[in-house]
């Protein structure tokens, strides 16, 4: 379902979140629920998103919505899928999760896991800021190698977060056979809109993790989110795919990257990497992108 | 009116769970639970029951999963045990605090280290501030009875509340019994089917399970205590409302077994009720002023029946099946703080802790105790905890 | 037509009007966003394409498309200057307030 901006809805189904400003991850929420309608029942883990929308007494989400324990977004939201199933509820109904990254592919990663494997019947967004936002910029398992963050500061001793790769939510949720797993970044609206449709379309478990730049935790002035988005795309720190039937699909492939410094000297979380280190980066990265060329040609 | 058939209390909880018609089960297995998931998933694939069953993978999701489904409306049972409902602790008071009337079973077992699959009240004791009602059941019988007074009483509107219905791991959940079935038609006049206003709608969209801050924080607590002060009234009700159409009653919180003229009197949880009435009877005979309390209610605790029988016997005694470490026994500490709020009790007391990981709560066992309540009767001193059948 | 705030809204003041169990009505607001901006979005509607790249990007979806000239809710911008940066025309520039 291809999408056009100008016959999207005006209407807002997530609205007047106390998020900081330029949050991509609220950006994420606000454009899946403009496909989805308000024929959907939401659910979110203790996170920016809940945070942000969901303190009595308001609520900047306008369809039915709980707030899960941490762990336990995939779960809880395949209770409710499984409930409105039992009530009789309409088959059109969309069962919604929306959960940062330490919530899917650290504390909840569990809770997915089991959700998957059964194919329950929802639809669960992760937005990747990289690090626990909420909490206030603590590594998480998507932290980015070099990054600094508040339980990762770069020093004298330290390079910052020294993970090697980001766990990668994709792979691991397509070896579930899932029905559809894309990535997707806020900076491709179009892109992540029409992968929601399609999502919206299926049945099963449909996962789909976005990448989301956050002003706050990477250093940035927030006016550059989609720009800071973009750039990690063109560089090949992200990347744009699907995983469908089986198979694996890149919805965009660079000719050739970007040098990934101009993305990394961008922001303040990176701003003691030398050239070594964008080196070595970049050795992740072609690794990374020589294991997708594999799985495509699968 | 029902039939009769020889189950384990396991299998008798399962039929109850099966007779109040939940429409999702969520539960993962561990020892002593297990045989009553089981017989729930054969009534599923026999076409007894029209739930759906969610093979979860954990117990933290087998709560969360019960709690999604409760959140759309809908009626649900899952059951765990020691390691299980510890995995789970996050989830209880989640489900107590947004008020949604999921019933559970707990098969009690003992808590590692060591490692230990025999029951005891360990882990129920360890859930004690979850929020969830907590009801120790006797028999299977009571276990069958129990888990559909269970939803009637989680339901009740001025309720609202989880329950969690506890019989003894082994004991209770491996021991086979003669026990009456009621009869679907009768448990569906007993138990309406479970509406609420407190769910996701999409014609009235509501947030639940919200954050309340400091500003109304503590009246959302008020609401869930004076919710169970009325479980207490309620427990009663049900329980009498019960007897009326089933023949059956359990007494409400707790019950007093030959307490008249008692002078010792022992208080009791879960199975070694059994145990504890035909000790009380044969010492009745002998012409000893015998009686029993079974505790029933653990949440929300017959606070108030204590205070009123402060300085009515001589000694009163207490068995736990847990102890909270650097105290006393778990259930002991409220009856004597019970028993003193009224500022003075009157009545010697002693703590008595039995069964732990599944050593036997014999005959001999509850003698020994009442004679520990003669002797302090006697005005003899005894220590005021003791364990009971320890070797050394 | 963005969501309104509810300027009747008033502070529980018995047992009865608070909360049930954690739950509350969905999509309430009460307060508005705009102590947020420093900067606030000027529109220059002569040169806008109605690419609506602004309407998109922005997080709080403050802006409306269905008016003649695009619109931004004020009580619900945080000016964070997306729309301006992202606007392929520059029609958007960030006004400080109260200037």
């Amino acid at each position: 379902m291809a999408i056009v901006f100008k016959d999207l809805p005006d209407e807002e189904l997530i609205y007047g979140q106390k998020s900081c400003q330029g949050c991509a991850a609220l950006l994420a929420a606000r454009l899946t629920m403009k496909v989805l309608g308000k024929k959907t029942v939401l659910a979110c883990p203790a996170c920016c998103f809940a945070a942000t929308t969901s303190v009595y007494p308001e609520s900047a989400v306008f369809v039915p919505n709980a707030v899960t324990a941490f762990p336990a977004l995939a779960s809880t939201l395949a209770g409710m899928a499984v409930g409105g199933e039992a009530l009789g509820w309409d088959e059109d109904v969309t069962y919604l999760g929306i959960g940062g990254d330490g919530g899917t592919i650290d504390i909840g990663l569990q809770a997915l896991s089991g959700a998957a494997e059964r194919n329950d019947n929802i639809l669960y967004i992760c937005y990747d800021n990289e690090a626990y936002m909420n909490t206030g910029v603590q590594r998480s398992g998507a932290t980015p190698y070099g990054a600094s963050t508040t339980t990762t500061p770069a020093g004298i001793c330290s390079k910052g977060c020294d993970n090697t790769f980001k766990k990668s939510l994709f792979e691991i949720m397509a070896a579930h056979r899932v029905p559809y797993i894309a990535t997707a970044s806020t900076s491709y609206p179009k892109d992540f809109m029409e992968k929601v449709a399609k999502a919206k379309a299926m049945k099963g478990t449909r996962i789909i993790h976005i990448m989301a730049p956050c002003p706050t935790g990477w250093g940035y002035s927030a006016e550059k989110t989609i720009e800071i988005g973009k750039m990690a795309v063109e560089c090949g720190l992200w990347y744009l795919a699907e995983y469908e039937d089986g198979k694996y699909k890149l919805n965009m492939t660079p000719k050739e990257f970007k040098p990934v410094e101009t993305y990394l000297r961008a922001q303040k979380r990176f701003k003691h990497l030398k050239e070594e280190d964008f080196r070595r980066i970049e050795g992740y990265r072609d690794a990374d992108w020589a294991r997708l060329y594999r799985l495509i040609q699968m | 009116m029902g039939t009769k058939a020889f189950l384990s209390a396991n299998e008798a909880a399962a039929h109850g769970v099966r007779l109040a018609r939940p429409q999702v089960i969520a539960a993962y297995p561990i020892t002593p639970q297990t045989t009553l998931v089981e017989k729930l998933a054969d009534f599923i694939a026999d076409g007894q029951s029209d739930a759906r069953y969610m093979m979860v993978e954990s117990e933290h999701s087998a709560m969360a999963a019960s709690l999604g489904a409760s959140m759309m409306g809908a009626r649900v049972f899952t059951a765990s045990s020691s390691q299980g409902l510890l995995y789970m602790c996050e989830m209880l008071s989640y489900v107590s605090g947004a008020r949604h009337p999921i019933v559970m079973a707990d098969a009690n077992r003992s808590t590692a280290t060591p490692w230990n699959i025999y029951g005891d009240h360990r882990d129920a004791m360890a859930m004690r501030d979850s929020g969830f009602v907590q009801i120790y059941v006797e028999s299977g019988q009571e276990a069958l009875d129990t888990m559909i007074q269970a939803y009637k009483l989680a339901e009740d509107p001025t309720v609202m509340l989880p329950v969690m219905v506890n019989l003894d791991g082994f004991t209770l959940t491996h021991t086979y019994d003669l026990v009456e079935i009621p009869d679907q038609e009768d448990v569906d006049r007993f138990l309406p089917p479970f509406v609420t206003s407190n769910k996701l709608d999409l014609a009235d969209p509501k947030v639940l399970c919200g954050t309340i801050g400091p500003a109304l924080h503590t009246e959302g607590r008020i609401q869930q205590c004076q919710a169970f002060e009325t479980a207490k009234k309620k427990i009663a009700e049900i329980d009498a409302e019960y007897a009326k159409l089933f023949g059956r009653s359990y007494h409400g919180m707790y019950e007093e077994y030959r307490c008249e003229g008692a002078e010792q009197v022992l208080v009791v949880t879960g199975s070694a009720a059994g145990t504890a009435r035909v000790v009380v009877d044969e010492l009745r005979e002998q012409g000893r002023k015998a009686g029993m309390i079974k505790l029933r209610s653990f949440r929300p605790f017959p606070k108030e029946f204590f205070a009123s029988i402060a300085g009515r016997y001589k000694a009163l005694g207490v068995t736990d099946k847990s102890i909270s470490f650097g105290y006393d026994g778990t259930i002991y500490s409220d009856v004597t703080s019970s028993l003193y709020s009224g500022g003075q009790c009157g009545t010697k007391t002693a703590n008595f802790i039995c069964g732990l990981g599944g050593r036997d709560v014999s005959k001999d066992h509850i003698l020994e105790m009442f004679d520990i309540l003669r002797n302090l009767s006697d005005g003899k001193c005894e220590d005021e905890v003791q364990f009971i059948g320890k070797r050394w | 037509m963005k969501p309104k705030r509810d300027l009747a809204f008033q502070a529980p003041a018995s047992m009865e009007e608070i909360p049930f169990g954690a739950s509350f009505p969905a999509g309430h607001l009460v307060n508005p966003n705009s102590g947020y901006r420093t900067f606030a979005p000027k529109f220059d509607h002569d040169k806008c394409i109605r690419c609506l790249f602004c309407f998109i990007y922005c997080p709080e979806g403050a802006i409306s498309k269905d008016g003649e000239k695009l619109t931004v809710d004020m009580d619900y911008c945080k000016g964070c200057g997306i729309c301006a940066n992202e606007c392929p025309r520059s029609c958007i520039e960030m006004v400080k307030e109260g200037e």
